[in-house]
């Protein structure tokens, strides 16, 4: 029996830090903790709310625009305005080309190096290498002679005893199954896929001037100005172009890339859709609006909850179930630490009472997190691609349907094997392959509207604040890359009352709750193998296959006010 | 086997890389650092010798935006610095190991490579309550901080939060959050790279710079690279001539909108903010914040949470004049402020005062209420 601890966990964004009991080369109980804090909350406080989408933008750098997103939703709920159709679709664009674009840095950059063994590459023949590529796949860069650059590349940095990010790795751990020429391949496609990357956020540079961190929201629409005939408007013809390009680039990759290697990695890891399901309740905002974003039925994903693993029945979603615990958090309530609140009345008020640093270990058995412990009707729920593609699924949605319906056939498993590690994996690159397809037919329709001329892009009603009500408070909910994402906001004498937001990964990464029930990614570890306590590599695999986003879930506000004992200077 | 050697030219050959693309590569960082031409043979030169030197990133209270924006770095692109140009051996975002894994490789980079290594930080440092506000491996990111940066041969700070705080230290600052100056005072050769995120192309050519001479380009009082952060962006803008004739939007999505006119009455702070945005660009010299239609929000000014919101207030326009020459002044004090301010501090603080006091004479930004409360 042995105590371990995996901090910092990599590969992840944010400061997150495991611990786990392992009995007999099995995880028997865990613990999620996350360890920064910075009270982003009572810095929003008293801001003018038009500006809030800037400020809680920087919750999250990795999944940036989501939250600014979220923010100018609620802000225009609270207002009770609609934004233009352009705003909408290319709210749509960019947030699809940023779930697209997560989950593919996901995959290669930090999830692969848990199935793909660096230093067996070196060992692949390339030619053979070039085979295999060509067999499950007609992208264009699968020559033999372009494997063995990749291979002299990697042998080089061996060779020099530099390895770079590469040093620290797992190589030639017993739980690794790929063979070489798998290894070599996909080892390739990691370094394609960080070229990718920034070739394919060039969309958010068109319509939201850079990435991270965009600049064009505007509660009431957005700032990229349409024209058809002035080659300084923000979108022209012009641009359209670009980003039609760069859409379809995206797809290729998707389809030809990332598709082919979640089916061949899941072949040599049969086991890993057995292990790792977690709590098996499912919750999805929904969204992607065809609509008014006001009508749940127009969203391309369905809004709705599966509990118990239970296909046959989707569930409403209602916001007012929604309730926090801080009991295992630091943080103390007003009222006690054993209640749950609704973000309407959270409270954050931080209270440390872990060890002091530096420490060895928390003490799990009272508070030993940041992060709440977020419930649904007091239960804890998955938030994320594979809850978002299941709710999809169970609710009949044709293209999530027959896409999962043929990816299920090729990999010979039933849905129920979704319940796992592979299955977040699998429903991740699934859903790139559909928001690739709709991505086009947005940038498309915005054309469309651009070439007759329809170029309204903001909404302006209450643009001046002295046109606002005394006070308003308004909710703006978005499925973020890494899943339910709430932001609710307050607002009085023109600005901020109180802000607050219940974050993906705090659902998932959440600690136990004050009846002791745990969160996503402690429930997910039971049962994992762990054959090298000092390694474990089998741990780090559910773990990520959650996609952890720490910053994320720390967050903010409270909204009776936020109590602090001190402010420093 | 023969081991190859691991310095760039037997990098740059294995991976099929032409002397003319190398040459490409370095005039385009001589062009970004605003070296004249003769330097770019130095530049090639020295990248050629290299050896790989050790490279660790630190994240402490951040967001993970500047290492996203590293991520975005085109030229070189990121796999080249980490595979090429550099031994990146702690990234917490990248980095394959986890856990004692990752703790050891740090270790081992500060016992094994003391004064030899570069340390990039991202994030604020949370000093208050004993830095319980952010633990790594249950070590305080202050402990982390000193520990590491006290023995690195250079010291980048990237983003705002690194260098002066950021977000996290604006008001209240909750968590008694500072920038890595701050929080460790004193450090040799460090070099702040403000904005929000960091651009990665001036970070690439700090770096860059530095793997070439040995040495850190020349720095403003505030120890921001004069070739980034030297030059006003309303002088830069490419909307300048709109301003300069009196085209302005009005409301966002009107006709001067669509037309790419000044955004100056929709608050845009370009006219007292320095950075070399407009021209760098971001993602591959795609665009800007400007060029998307929204104003700049000055993420590269010092302290600018604070100092530069409400973002959608229009400067302040002094009385009796006209709206060119009160942002000209502005500007012109700005402009004062980087120029001097190697040399003299305090000529830096007396302009500075002035741009403020003109400020407060014109109309006084309203302050959030938690400010005043």
């Amino acid at each position: 029996m042995a105590r371990i601890v995996i901090d910092p966990v990599t590969r992840i964004e944010g400061h997150l830090r495991i611990e786990a009991q392992v009995d007999g080369g099995t995880i028997s109980d865990a613990w999620s903790s996350g360890t920064m804090f910075r009270g982003i909350e009572m810095i929003l406080r008293g801001r003018d709310p038009r500006e809030a989408w800037i400020w809680a933008q920087r919750i999250c750098g990795v999944c940036t625009a989501v939250h600014a997103l979220a923010s100018v939703t609620a802000v225009e709920d609270a207002l009770g305005i609609e934004v233009p159709d352009n705003a909408r679709i290319i709210r749509n664009i960019i947030a699809a080309t940023q779930t697209m674009a997560d989950h593919i840095i996901h995959f290669y950059q930090l999830h692969a190096l848990d199935w793909v063994d660096v230093e067996s590459s070196l060992k692949a023949d390339p030619a053979k290498t070039s085979q295999l590529a060509q067999s499950i796949s007609e992208w264009p860069l699968s020559s033999a002679k372009y494997f063995k650059g990749v291979q002299d590349r990697i042998s080089a940095l061996f060779a020099s005893k530099q390895l770079s990010i590469f040093g620290t790795g797992y190589w030639g751990h017993p739980a690794y199954r790929l063979p070489p020429e798998a290894n070599l391949m996909a080892l390739a496609h990691y370094l394609e896929a960080l070229q990718f990357q920034k070739e394919f956020l060039r969309i958010h540079a068109v319509l939201g001037g850079k990435n991270p961190h965009l600049q064009s929201f505007l509660v009431g629409g957005m700032s990229t100005a349409m024209d058809p005939n002035e080659p300084d408007a923000t979108i022209n013809p012009e641009r359209i172009d670009f980003l039609l390009q760069v859409a379809k680039s995206a797809s290729a990759f998707v389809s030809q890339v990332y598709i082919p290697d979640v089916l061949a990695v899941a072949g040599f890891y049969p086991a890993w859709f057995a292990l790792g399901a977690g709590v098996g309740n499912y919750m999805s905002y929904g969204g992607y609006s065809q609509g008014s974003v006001n009508d749940p039925s127009s969203f391309f994903l369905p809004r709705g909850l599966l509990l118990s693993r239970d296909l046959s029945t989707v569930h409403p979603v209602d916001t007012a179930k929604i309730k926090e615990y801080v009991a295992r958090s630091w943080y103390e309530y007003s009222g006690g630490d054993q209640i749950a609140k609704h973000p309407f009345e959270g409270e954050t008020i931080p209270k440390y009472s872990g060890p002091k640093p530096p420490y060895e270990f928390l003490t799990v058995e009272e508070k030993y997190s940041w992060i709440k412990a977020p419930r649904y009707d007091d239960q804890p729920m998955e938030v994320g691609p594979l809850a978002r593609m299941l709710v999809a699924y169970a609710s009949g949605q044709p293209d999530v349907k027959k896409i999962f319906d043929a990816a299920l056939a090729t990999l010979k498993v039933p849905i129920t094997a979704m319940f796992s590690t592979l299955g977040r994996i699998a429903a991740r690159a699934l859903e790139t392959q559909l928001l690739g397809d709709l991505n086009i037919t947005w940038i498309e329709q915005l054309g469309t509207n651009l070439a007759t001329s329809n170029v309204r892009i903001h909404n302006g009603e209450t643009w001046d604040p002295g046109s606002w009500p005394k006070s308003a408070r308004g909710l703006g909910f978005f499925e973020a890359p890494r899943g339910s994402l709430g932001h609710w906001v307050e607002i009085e004498d023109r600005s901020i009352k109180n802000y607050q937001a219940v974050v993906p990964s705090t659902w998932n990464a959440g600690p136990r709750d004050a009846r002791g029930q745990r969160g996503p990614y402690e429930a997910g570890l039971l049962k994992t193998p762990v054959a090298d306590p000092d390694r474990p590599l089998e741990l780090l695999r559910t773990v990520h296959s959650f996609d952890p986003c720490l910053a994320c879930a720390v967050h903010v506000v409270d909204a009776r006010g936020y109590k602090y004992a001190g402010a420093h200077g | 086997m023969t081991a190859p050697t691991c310095g760039v030219p037997a990098a740059l050959q294995v991976r099929g890389v032409s002397r003319r693309e190398f040459v490409r590569f370095c005039s385009s960082m001589a062009a970004t650092l605003a070296l004249p031409p003769k330097y770019l043979g130095v530049i090639a030169s020295a990248l050629a010798k290299a050896d790989r030197p050790i490279l660790v990133w630190l994240e402490f209270q951040d967001c993970a935006g500047n290492s996203e924006s590293m991520l975005r770095s085109s030229n070189p692109p990121v796999t080249e610095f980490v595979l090429d140009l550099l031994s990146w051996e702690y990234h917490e975002l990248l980095m394959a190991g986890a856990g004692k894994q990752a703790e050891d490789a740090l270790e081992r980079v500060v016992r094994e490579h003391a004064g030899q290594y570069i340390a990039v930080v991202e994030g604020a440092i949370p000093t208050a309550d004993g830095g319980v506000y952010c633990t790594i491996g249950g070590k305080t990111a202050l402990d982390i901080a000193k520990h590491v940066c006290s023995n690195a041969v250079a010291n980048i700070a990237v983003g705002a939060c690194a260098w002066d705080g950021g977000l996290v230290r604006s008001n209240p600052n909750p968590t008694g959050a500072l920038g890595l100056q701050d929080a460790v005072p004193g450090l040799k050769n460090l070099i702040n790279l403000g904005g929000c995120p960091h651009n990665p192309a001036n970070t690439a050519a700090v770096l860059v710079h530095y793997l070439t001479f040995h040495e850190l380009p020349a720095l403003d009082e505030y120890r921001r690279p004069l070739f980034a952060y030297g030059d006003i962006i309303h002088d830069q803008c490419e909307r300048r001539a709109h301003y300069d004739a009196g085209r302005f939007v009005e409301e966002w999505g009107d006709e001067g909108h669509r037309k790419g006119y000044c955004l100056y009455k929709m608050g845009c702070k370009g006219p007292e903010a320095t950075y070399n945005c407009p021209t760098v660009r971001w993602n591959d010299g795609t665009s800007w914040p400007v060029k998307a239609g929204h104003g700049c929000i000055a993420c590269a000014s010092h302290r600018f949470w604070d100092t530069k919101s409400p973002f959608y207030r229009r400067l302040p326009s002094v009385p009796g004049f006209g709206v060119d020459v009160t942002a000209d002044q502005i500007g012109w004090g700005i402009t004062g402020l980087a120029v001097t301010a190697m040399a003299a501090q305090v000529v830096g603080d007396i302009v500075r005062d002035k741009v403020k006091a003109r400020k407060e004479n014109a109309e006084t930004p309203e302050p959030p209420q938690s400010r005043q409360a």
